[in-house]
């Protein structure tokens, strides 16, 4: 017990030292806006990464609409800000809840699928809500919204990063994440064990919209405008290379390649195409040569880098 | 009544190239129960090679055609060999992603090799419409010119699954695997074939939609093929006469919904018909209910 509270209390020190030199350099202007937008652009990564880490890694479940879930965040916030003038934190909350609900609506009938052809309904879900949001002339058509205020900062974006790993890492760790874990790795096996598989599926498909959500309302608020162009399957996509390029089912694994490919991202800006066809060329060859991603179901952790040969089996994420 | 007319043939013009390249899809999953989504990209690669064939070598429409579809046989066979065959035996998850990560590549590597401008499709055949029942039914020559080489390719393909050793053995493999290699045959020789064919019929669809929109582009392949996936699931995915039927359906509903109501829609309606067949019967109008064994 002590152990874990002495633990606890390292890891808060450590994220408020994170935090603390990032602040300091970016209010010194050492590193500059575009820095600064390329730090908030991580954040936002990481938490669609590790939210979609929980449904398509985790519980197994083969999702491909994260960027609609996201764009559902991303519109529902950008209406109370700026067309409503609410405030902020509020905009982010209810941004999660719309899209959590719009979770729990695809989920339920979709989540009777499986693999495969989950992934083209929840595909096909999401382009729908796409082209729901091109033809609503109220925020804007296919032009999308403009002016919305910037509020994500580095603060905002780093304490919602670190809320949404430690919520869901919680749920994963709980009793209701082991059910989860046990539906991916054999669902009818799950079944009869007594495991209420549709619920569960639902629970963990509706938590990472959620998460998605709110990555879209501080995605919205980063960027002054989001388009429904922005939020086509092509995002998933790139979502979908965060997590199987860190492991499916490591949410450590989720973080760093968040953080790496949204490095990729900003070395490459001018070169889309460039840049898509490194993501294409990392899926194949992972998939050919480590299918289970970089970290596998593993998590990076600290304690295990310094007592090499110990082996242990929770989840520990320090 | 003459829109109706003249949206249903349209439709049917559109539902024929949407069936030649929902045959690849179903063939492929009934052989292999994996959606092969590069797919599209081949049917783009086959659009790609049937214009230079036909703007730079002074080909005619018949060899362009051969010229394509022999290119992107030989593109689908390579994509088998090198990213599918070597994980057939793994998770269907992981040989999906990498069906995303080859048609990722070939789009973006297609706007990088042929840059991303929308090109012309050269004039093969003149337009000429031509009037039937005092012009109730108006149809020009390039449409009769795609239903005649969908109904050779739908035709010739029956009799290669019905009537040939390597059809009865596509056959065999889609009905159980194990069961066919044990009886002897060579399934890996039997995928080659089947993306082989299938891939060949996406070119042929990409050189009858560069005739008839006259405009292709290296991400022609994306929304074409995603709705070819929906025709094949539409007709029953792994059955054959299932994507033809579920093609044909594909293109008239898409045509009357831009005729009657707005194009906007168009792409959602597709992917509204398709949630709505996998929720009410996910098998397909020509499939049968098969229960999952443990």
């Amino acid at each position: 017990m002590k152990q874990i509270l002495k633990n606890r209390l390292l890891i808060f020190i450590g994220l408020f030292a994170i935090y603390g030199i990032i602040q300091i350099l970016l209010s010194t202007s050492i590193l500059n806006d575009y820095y600064e937008i390329n730090i908030v652009l991580m954040g936002i990564n990481i938490i669609l990464a590790v939210s979609l880490n929980l449904i398509n890694g985790f519980t197994g479940q083969f999702s491909l609409g994260h960027a609609g879930f996201m764009s559902i965040g991303a519109y529902t916030s950008a209406i109370i800000t700026y067309k409503l003038g609410l405030p902020f934190p509020l905009a982010i909350l209810v941004g999660g809840i719309a899209a959590g609900i719009a979770g729990i609506l695809i989920g339920i009938p979709s989540l009777r699928l499986k693999g495969d052809y989950l992934a083209i309904t929840t595909l096909g879900f999401g382009e729908i809500i796409r082209v729901i949001f091109l033809n609503t002339e109220y925020v804007g058509g296919a032009s999308g919204l403009s002016g919305i205020p910037k509020y994500t900062n580095w603060t905002w974006v780093f304490w919602m990063a670190v809320i949404t790993i430690v919520l869901i890492r919680n749920f994963i760790n709980s009793s209701y994440g082991r059910c989860c874990v046990a539906i991916r790795e054999d669902e009818t096996a799950a079944e009869s064990m007594g495991i209420n598989t549709t619920f569960y599926k639902t629970l963990a498909f509706t938590i990472g919209a959620f998460f998605a959500g709110i990555g879209g309302a501080l995605y919205a608020h980063n960027f002054y405008i989001i388009q429904p162009e922005t939020f086509n399957f092509m995002k998933s996509f790139d979502i979908l290379t965060m997590v199987v390029l860190g492991g499916l089912g490591s949410i450590t694994g989720s973080i760093l390649s968040a953080i790496f490919l949204t490095f990729v991202y900003a070395l490459l800006q001018d070169y889309a195409a460039l840049r898509m066809v490194i993501y294409s060329l990392l899926l194949i060859v992972v998939m050919l040569f480590r299918p289970e991603g970089l970290m596998g179901t593993k998590e990076f952790s600290l304690k295990k880098l310094f007592k090499k040969g110990e082996k242990s089996n929770e989840f520990t994420l320090n | 009544m003459k829109t109706f007319i003249e949206q249903l043939i349209n439709g049917l013009s559109l539902g024929s190239i949407y069936a030649l390249i929902a045959l690849g899809y179903t063939m492929v999953y009934g052989i292999m129960k994996l959606i092969n989504f590069a797919h599209g990209d081949i049917y783009m690669v086959g659009a790609f090679t049937g214009f230079f064939a036909s703007t730079y070598f002074h080909l005619g429409f018949i060899p362009s055609l051969l010229l394509a579809m022999l290119v992107s046989l030989l593109l689908g066979v390579t994509i088998e060999r090198v990213a599918y065959r070597p994980l057939r035996n793994k998770s269907k998850i992981s040989i999906l992603i990498t069906a995303i990560g080859v048609s990722l590549l070939l789009e973006n590597g297609g706007i990088i090799i042929l840059s991303p401008q929308v090109r012309t499709y050269p004039q093969i055949f003149k337009q000429h419409m031509y009037s039937f029942f005092n012009g109730i039914i108006t149809i020009s020559n390039q449409q009769i010119v795609i239903f005649v080489v969908s109904i050779i390719m739908m035709v010739g393909l029956q009799i290669i699954i019905y009537k040939t050793k390597m059809g009865k053995a596509m056959r065999a493999v889609s009905t159980d695997a194990d069961a066919a290699k044990l009886m002897g045959v060579n399934v890996d020789r039997t995928v080659s074939f089947t993306f082989a064919i299938g891939s060949a019929l996406a070119a042929v669809a990409g050189v009858l939609v560069g005739i008839y929109y006259n405009s292709i582009d290296p991400l022609m392949g994306i929304m074409p093929g995603l709705k070819a996936f929906i025709a094949a699931v539409l007709g029953g995915i792994g059955i054959i006469p299932g994507a033809m039927v579920g093609g044909l359906l594909m293109g008239v509903i898409e045509a009357l919904v831009s005729g009657y109501g707005s194009s906007l829609y168009r792409d959602g309606v597709s992917f509204a018909i398709l949630i709505i067949i996998l929720l009410i019967k996910p098998t397909g109008l020509f499939g049968k209910n098969v229960r999952e064994k443990v």
